[in-house]
């Protein structure tokens, strides 16, 4: 008799970090989440990478970090204006608490190929 | 008192992300022992369904939700996308951890 498993497949393709388990995100949820960012008071700032350097300790810098930026269209173009200039790389928004002087929110929004 | 990570531990399972979330927030460590290994198809499953079941909960905070009360639902429509996240709903639905506290050993 043909062994027939009942065991499924679990997740094995590469993820990039926070909600990378989940199904790409679709832009009003993007929105969500840039709103969570600024609604608890964190810095907005943006970084890139070349998907071969992805697991590098850094990624480069987008302009310098939003200081108190509080305008979410802001932050919606210039995360395609940072797409738009680096379409292979991928482009994370980070929100950083200065309170605790560390990242509240990080997340990819644009992944290179 | 310095900074400290909330630690949860013991018996905790997809079930009960919702209010892990809610109560620990972001700053902390959840130990998820039988609820990895005890997935039916090996600790590989069910750290991916653990992992599932976490981010779509913070992602419905993020979003404003209130995710102690929609648990339910947004475990369930996080499933739809992860097979491993609904064997796992499917195998500790009915398991709970009720047992009175011990505090001497019950032996004669």
């Amino acid at each position: 008799m043909p062994f027939k498993s009942t065991v499924g497949d679990y997740q094995t393709v590469a993820t990039l970090e926070t909600f990378g388990f989940l199904p790409p995100m679709t832009q009003d949820e993007i929105y969500d989440q840039i709103a969570y960012i600024i609604a608890q008071g964190w810095s907005p700032l943006i970084e890139h990478v070349h998907p071969s350097r992805s697991m590098a300790t850094y990624w480069s810098y987008w302009k310098l970090p939003f200081f108190g930026e509080k305008d979410l269209n802001v932050i919606v173009s210039e995360l395609e204006a940072c797409h738009r200039a680096y379409p292979d790389h991928h482009v994370r928004l980070v929100g950083y608490d200065a309170y605790t002087q560390s990242q509240g929110s990080c997340f990819v929004v644009f992944e290179g190929r | 008192m310095g900074g400290v990570f909330a630690v949860a531990s013991g018996g905790i399972h997809v079930w009960h992300m919702p209010a892990l979330v809610s109560i620990f927030g972001d700053d902390s460590v959840l130990q998820f022992g039988g609820g990895t290994h005890g997935h039916p198809w090996g600790s590989a499953a069910g750290a991916a369904a653990n992992r599932v079941a976490l981010e779509a909960c913070v992602k419905a905070r993020n979003a404003g939700r209130e995710i102690e009360r929609e648990g339910r639902d947004i475990l369930l429509e996080a499933a739809k996308h992860s097979p491993e996240l609904a064997i796992a709903l499917e195998t500790w639905k009915e398991i709970k951890f009720e047992f009175d506290t011990v505090d001497k050993l019950d032996v004669n």
